[in-house]
């Protein structure tokens, strides 16, 4: 332990063991027991108290009788522990209302019984549970009462400790005591309502992924049958899901745990269905009363209960074991229902139909959830008029002014899952003729949506188009529809939006469109103000004067990209073009601005020596040095675009990240220059050492003086008298290693309770 | 008590409530969309319009050819607009007392009722009520007289001829009571029997009931109204809103308690929610202008206008429309946008502490200065010189039938650039746009409609706890268009009771009680005796004296003193019926004899 921790421990113990001075901060006392750790783990803890009697005081005082916090007593009880191993029976703190006491303790009666199990040295345990040591037996006694009990908290927390009993330990003893406690964890589904239903969905659950157990023998799977059919809708959701994603369990158990799963959705078409019940889904799964009692009397649960079951589907869906077949359609038919419910443009025949539209009516969570699931879906086809109705669907919500920004959002990002898995007339990339009907349809909506008063609303339209345009681009449907309406127009408007995000949405979605070749100059009669401005005039000028980092971020983003896909406004002069950016980056109060001017810095250097070499170690990289004549006229090139003045000051910024990176720039320019021999120069010549010296000052501060023009050999020079390595080092270090030092933490609990100095001079 | 329902129309009500010895009348609206049936009235000479072919039956007589005109398909009276009346023979409404009057909507008929039924009773409503229903009533009478019309059609009202018409003439419901326009005078005279109230104000009935106006949250002024005496309390809920617009919040809590709860004046669009609709509104108007093309915005003068100028003031700069010129074309104009900054009293709180700043509370004054929103009396004069293009034009009328909107229809409609937003909810926007079809101008439908919706009214009925609710029958289904949304009735229990038009609804309601004071004297003289722990009972005897409906008991009559020689003139003058009052029994009653002497006198 360091001198100034030491100091403060004397003052920071005295604290703990007055209980007029309550430690309300838990958090506080763990990071302090993770430090004791990590010392004791480092070195002798025998020494550690004798240099710090402080603690020995501390740990015999709280000993006494008195009125000590349950927090500081827990500490002190685990730091012993951190001490000296002790075994004691501790069971009494389970009941502790401190989260931390209660999760302590019983992860403590876990570690106890695992090692009392371990045992000395006699071999492996007995399989007989009357022959366990007392300590262990004891243990289980408590748990046995603890089930017995009619509080819910103790059955609670007896769960608690054997989830966490079968997840960490899996010896054969295990199996033991599950054979031994299933009867009593069993009687708890006689209950009604079954008590701590959460906690036994846990333990359940833990004890099926245990790979201690053979869960066959042990009536295992009977008992999740069993709990699958008593809990509430609500609650066996998620133990169906849990059962689902076990990598093997009969398959009718299976079957059982998708049905509870797939239940409210099979609610939902039945309740709206219009002719006969629809097939697949509810096949399987009669829509069982109680979950339609459970939908139908209150809002609240049935938006929770529905949007549970649509998030775990949607886990579910990707996962390899996944249940099949998966009921795709009737999926597909249970989300646009939930959809037209939540708009009240379904026309459900039944009354439990119309009950549940009352009940989803405008229910933003539920729309949310619904969306979320129907992009999922995706992944998969289905019946084309399902696919139909999907797209209307979507339509419909993306035209309703009742749509919230957030629901909005998420149709646009459904919308654009389903465009991409729409299918694609073979041997021809682009969209189909259903989707660009669809398409034609939907850029009205966008161009609507980008004229929003809301402002989330414009931001997610031009996510949207940039999303769009990415991917469909280049195909002439797109194209072409695309051209025909306003929304190029708009979205060129929008870069003068009010609002900083829509201005860099607009920023990137028009970086976007200029790439493919889809930015329309405004022109005609009817424009006759707007002036013939180039986009990459206009987005310098948001670069050099918007007032937010935004914009300004994006912006050199699209720079950046631009200058990789070599865009026409760029490649006329690409040197020009990167000098006036890195200069107006570099001036950039924004650190993300800078870093990304050397992001684009990468990119120009890339082009012009080369890409970086491969890492890895099979690669088949060409020994041979780059040619010198090309390299001399690469590094002018740099030169002029006062490319290394840029990653010099960078490197000596202010924010980590940003030196950083130029750090490793200029590492790999000067692997890329090493091997050069034409451009060894003497490191001696003036130009170097005032170079040198400028840098000096730029370190310690000073960045006012320029570099000036420099020549190619000065610079290398000054990269090879450089300890580039040494600065990254340097900056890898953790910016916040001071923040987080023990000494630190020891300050601040001292200061919470008012005891350093300072603060008693303050009363004076 | 009893309600006469003389107005079908659930937004546009007027309903008359006999309650005790009163006869109330609550609200007095005018149906104005008869117009529709009629041809526009455009401003300007139109010759589409002057030169549309007369309409003939199917065996070829042309003999309605000079009343009805044949334009895109539809059949139009070719006359000057007529407005449906609220029922007039189902009561005589010369007997009505009083007409208590909720928003400026719904006083639209009132010249129609205080100047030609015999009227003698007082209107009640409140300031910003009756200045800006007089700007309302001045507008409809200017548009409607400044394109003087000689004929007047009445041929095909004849219930056999209109049989043979073609839809929606042939429907056209109560065409005989159909009336012109009312004129200024007749407006002036109807004003002028307009008593002013405030909120809270309470106002005595001839001693029988008091009536007072509540905030109801829906337009400058609105209210709804507490009709009670001293055991019963009849609530009148006309347009409400609980939505934070302009106007002050609606009063729920006075509400409570009601045995009987009158309902109108919901939202005419529950699925639209205004919020969205705003929305759609400012998208759409951007995207138009954007594109070079014009804005018409046909609306009433006052209302909704305040809250979507309040709204693009915030967002035109946003969506860079600071160049394009707002107008805001009215007789009316300047008087509402300055009316409605003077109000203060009746605004919403965020607004009433604006006055308090040197600041207006409606940003409205703003765009005026700044020239961004300009207004005229109309579009001939200043406006045609100011006049420039693309624009945003606000003007009335809503129904497309008259005022300054008919030139811009006529002259923004042929090109696909510009869009019509129909944001005011009274009238359909197709029926509306019939006459002026083919229309190559793009039409958004935004209707705005603040008032109730019936989640809304759900929970307030809920929370103020009615005995019996009241409501027209449109209230208590869904609407026929989508007969599955249970959601867009009222549901209540017991069950709402409903009214149409000419319709006469006994309330559920018998009274039971009647307050009696007792004079300070006879109270003195009474001799409680407790009967029960908290009850005491006394026996009086007095004289019930009743007059102007309150009534007091007064020690009874002293025995004549027998006349000591002074001889009195006619006793019986200052007491009347003086006779011996009998000692009344108190005290245990003998039982037997009690019953053997009533089975003496009632057998």
């Amino acid at each position: 332990m360091d001198p100034e921790c030491s100091q403060l421990l004397p003052a920071l113990c005295a604290v703990l063991a007055d209980p007029r001075q309550p430690m309300v901060d838990d958090t506080c006392l763990e990071k302090l027991l993770d430090w004791f750790k990590t010392i004791t783990e480092a070195g002798s803890s025998l020494l550690l108290l004798q240099e710090n009697p402080c603690l020995v005081e501390l740990l015999c005082h709280v000993l006494k009788p008195q009125d000590l916090s349950s927090r500081v007593l827990s500490f002190s009880l685990r730091l012993t522990g951190v001490f000296a191993a002790q075994e004691d029976c501790f069971q009494y703190l389970q009941g502790d209302s401190s989260l931390f006491v209660a999760s302590a303790a019983g992860q403590l009666l876990v570690h106890i019984l695992s090692l009392s199990m371990r045992g000395p040295a006699e071999g492996p345990p007995s399989l007989q549970a009357d022959d366990w040591p007392p300590c262990a037996q004891k243990i289980v006694g408590h748990i046995e009462e603890s089930l017995r009990s009619t509080a819910t908290p103790q059955i609670t927390q007896a769960l608690n400790v054997l989830t966490t009993t079968f997840s960490h330990c899996h010896d054969p003893w295990t199996q033991v005591l599950w054979v031994q406690l299933h009867p009593l964890v069993a009687a708890l589904l006689q209950k009604d309502p079954v008590p701590a239903a959460h906690s036994l969905v846990d333990l359940l659950l833990s004890v099926a992924r245990s790979p201690g157990l053979s869960s066959s023998s042990c009536g295992l799977w009977e008992t999740l049958a069993q709990t699958l059919s008593h809990l509430s809708p609500t609650q066996a959701g998620l133990l169906a899901l849990g059962i689902l994603k076990l990598q093997d369990c009969p398959q009718a158990l299976r079957a059982q745990a998708f049905a509870v799963l797939l239940q409210p959705l099979a609610c939902v078409l039945q309740a709206t269905a219009q002719g006969p019940g629809p097939s697949g889904l509810l096949d399987s799964t009669a829509a069982d009363s109680v979950t339609a009692d459970m939908l139908l009397p209150s809002k609240a649960a049935c938006v929770g209960l529905l949007c549970q079951t649509l998030a775990h589907l949607e886990l579910l869906l990707p996962l390899p074991q996944r249940p099949c077949p998966w009921p795709q359609a009737p999926l597909l038919g249970a989300a646009v229902t939930l959809l037209q419910l939540c708009r009240g443009s379904g026309s459900p025949a039944s009354d439990a139909g119309r009950q549940l539209c009352a009940l989803l009516l405008g229910c933003v969570r539920v729309q949310r959830a619904a969306l979320d699931f129907l992009g999922t879906l995706s992944q998969e086809t289905g019946p084309p008029e399902l696919v139909t109705q999907v797209f209307a669907v979507l339509l419909e919500y993306l035209r309703s002014p009742d749509s919230s920004p957030t629901v909005l959002k998420k149709a646009f990002q459904a919308t654009f899952r389903w465009l991409l898995s729409s299918p694609r007339t073979p041997g021809c990339s682009d969209l189909d003729s259903h989707t660009l009907l669809f398409l034609r349809e939907l850029l009205p909506v966008l161009q609507k949506r980008l004229c929003s008063p809301c402002w989330e609303v414009r931001d997610s339209g031009l996510e949207f188009l940039t999303q769009m345009t990415r991917r469909w681009g280049g195909q002439a449907g797109f194209r072409h529809a695309l051209l025909a309406s306003e929304v190029p127009r708009l979205t060129e408007q929008l870069l003068r939006d009010p609002e900083s995000y829509v201005r860099a949405s607009a920023v990137t979605a028009m970086g976007q469109l200029s790439s493919q070749g889809l930015c329309v100059p405004p022109a005609g009669p009817e424009h006759p103000g707007s002036q013939q401005k180039s986009l990459l005039g206009e987005l310098l000028h948001i670069l050099s004067t918007d007032s937010e980092g935004f914009p300004r971020r994006a912006v050199m983003q699209v720079f950046t990209q631009w200058l990789r896909d070599s865009h026409a406004d760029v490649v006329g002069d690409t040197e020009q073009f990167v000098a006036g950016v890195l200069q107006v980056a570099g001036q950039d109060l924004d650190w993300e601005v800078r870093a990304q001017g050397l992001e684009l810095a990468l990119v120009f250097l890339e082009q012009m020596l080369g890409p970086p070499r491969s890492h890895c170690p099979y690669a088949v990289t060409p020994p041979v040095a780059a040619p010198a004549g090309p390299l001399t006229q690469a590094l002018q090139s740099l030169c002029r675009v006062r490319l290394f003045e840029f990653a010099f000051r960078a490197l000596f910024d202010c924010d980590r990240p940003v030196a950083q990176k130029s750090c490793d720039l200029l590492l790999l320019l000067r692997a890329k220059t090493a091997s050069s021999s034409s451009l060894q120069e003497p490191r001696s010549s003036p130009d170097v050492a005032s170079v040198e010296a400028a840098l000096q000052r730029w370190r310690a501060g000073d960045q006012a003086q320029p570099l000036g023009d420099l020549e190619p050999e000065v610079v290398l020079a000054v990269l090879r008298s450089m300890d580039l390595e040494g600065l990254r080092g340097a900056l890898a270090e953790s910016s916040d290693h001071v923040e987080k030092s023990p000494q630190s933490l020891l300050q601040d609990m001292l200061a919470t309770v008012g005891i350093l100095g300072e603060n008693e001079a303050d009363c004076y | 008590m009893k309600l006469y329902c003389l107005s079908g129309h659930p937004t546009l009500p007027c309903n008359v409530l006999k309650f005790k010895s009163t006869t109330i009348m609550l609200d007095c609206g005018l149906d104005m969309t008869s117009t529709l049936n009629f041809l526009p009235l455009p401003l300007v000479q139109s010759p589409r319009l002057s030169n549309l072919p007369g309409w003939s039956l199917k065996d070829g007589s042309a003999f309605l050819d000079k009343e009805l005109k044949e334009c895109s398909g539809h059949v139009f009276v070719d006359s000057v607009p007529e407005f449906c009346l609220p029922e007039t023979e189902l009561i005589d409404l010369s007997t009505v007392d009083v007409i208590l009057i909720s928003n400026y909507h719904c006083m639209m008929a009132l010249p129609y009722i205080t100047e030609h039924t015999g009227f003698t009773g007082t209107v009640y409503a409140t300031e910003p009520t009756v200045q800006i229903g007089r700007l309302l009533m001045e507008e409809l009478v200017n548009f409607i007289e400044r394109v003087p019309k000689a004929q007047s059609a009445s041929l095909w009202k004849n219930k056999d001829i209109q049989r043979l018409l073609p839809s929606p003439l042939k429907d056209a419901v109560e065409v005989s009571t159909w009336r012109r326009c009312y004129t200024m005078q007749e407006v002036n005279s109807a004003l002028s029997k307009i008593q002013l109230v405030g909120y809270s104000q309470k106002i005595e009935l001839f001693g029988a009931v008091q009536v007072t106006p509540l905030s109801s949250g829906y337009a400058l002024g609105s209210s709804n109204w507490i009709i009670q005496s001293h055991y019963e309390k009849v609530s009148y809920v006309s347009g409400s809103s609980l939505l934070t617009t302009h106007p002050q919040p609606m009063d729920q809590a006075s509400l409570k308690n009601s045995d009987v709860l009158i309902l109108t004046g919901l939202t005419q669009i529950p699925t639209a929610n205004p919020d969205g609709m705003v929305g759609e509104f400012c998208s759409n108007l951007a995207l138009t202008v954007r594109n070079g093309g014009n804005v018409l915005v046909p609306c009433y003068p006052s209302g909704v206008i305040y809250d979507l100028l309040e709204c693009l003031y915030q967002y035109i700069d946003s969506a860079g429309l600071s160049n394009i010129p707002f107008y805001f074309i009215s007789p009316v104009a300047n008087s509402s946008l300055e009316f409605s900054q003077i109000f203060a009293e009746w605004l919403c709180h965020n607004k009433q502490t604006k006055v308090y700043l040197p600041e207006p509370p409606f940003p409205h004054a703003e765009l005026i200065q700044t020239n961004k929103l300009k207004h005229y009396p109309s579009l001939h004069g200043d406006f045609s010189s100011d006049f420039r293009q693309p624009c945003v034009v606000f003007t009335g009328h809503p129904s497309l039938r008259f005022g300054d909107v008919v030139h811009f229809m006529e002259l923004w409609g042929k090109s696909s650039l510009n869009t019509v937003i129909f944001t005011e909810p009274d009238f359909s926007y197709l029926e509306a746009l019939a006459p002026y079809q083919p229309l190559a101008m793009k039409c958004i439908y935004c209707p705005i409609d603040t008032r109730l919706n019936f989640i809304q009214v759900s929970k307030l009925l809920k929370e103020v706890q009615p005995l019996h609710v009241v409501c027209p029958e449109q209230y208590t289904q869904p609407p026929p268009a989508q007969s599955h949304r249970m959601d867009l009735m009222i549901d209540c229990q017991p069950p709402a009771m409903s009214y149409r038009r000419a319709e006469v609804l006994a309330l559920p309601f018998k009274r039971r009680y009647e307050k009696i004071e007792i004079m300070p004297e006879l109270a003195d003289a009474l001799v409680p005796m407790e009967i029960k722990p908290g009850i005491s009972l006394a026996t009086v005897s007095a004289v019930l004296h009743t007059k102007d409906n309150k009534h007091v008991l007064q020690p009874p009559p002293r025995p004549a003193q027998p006349s000591g020689g002074k001889k009195r003139k006619r006793a019986s003058e200052d007491i009347p019926d003086c006779k011996v009052l009998k000692p009344l029994l108190s005290g245990s009653i003998p039982v037997e004899q009690f019953v053997q002497t009533l089975e003496k006198e009632i057998l």
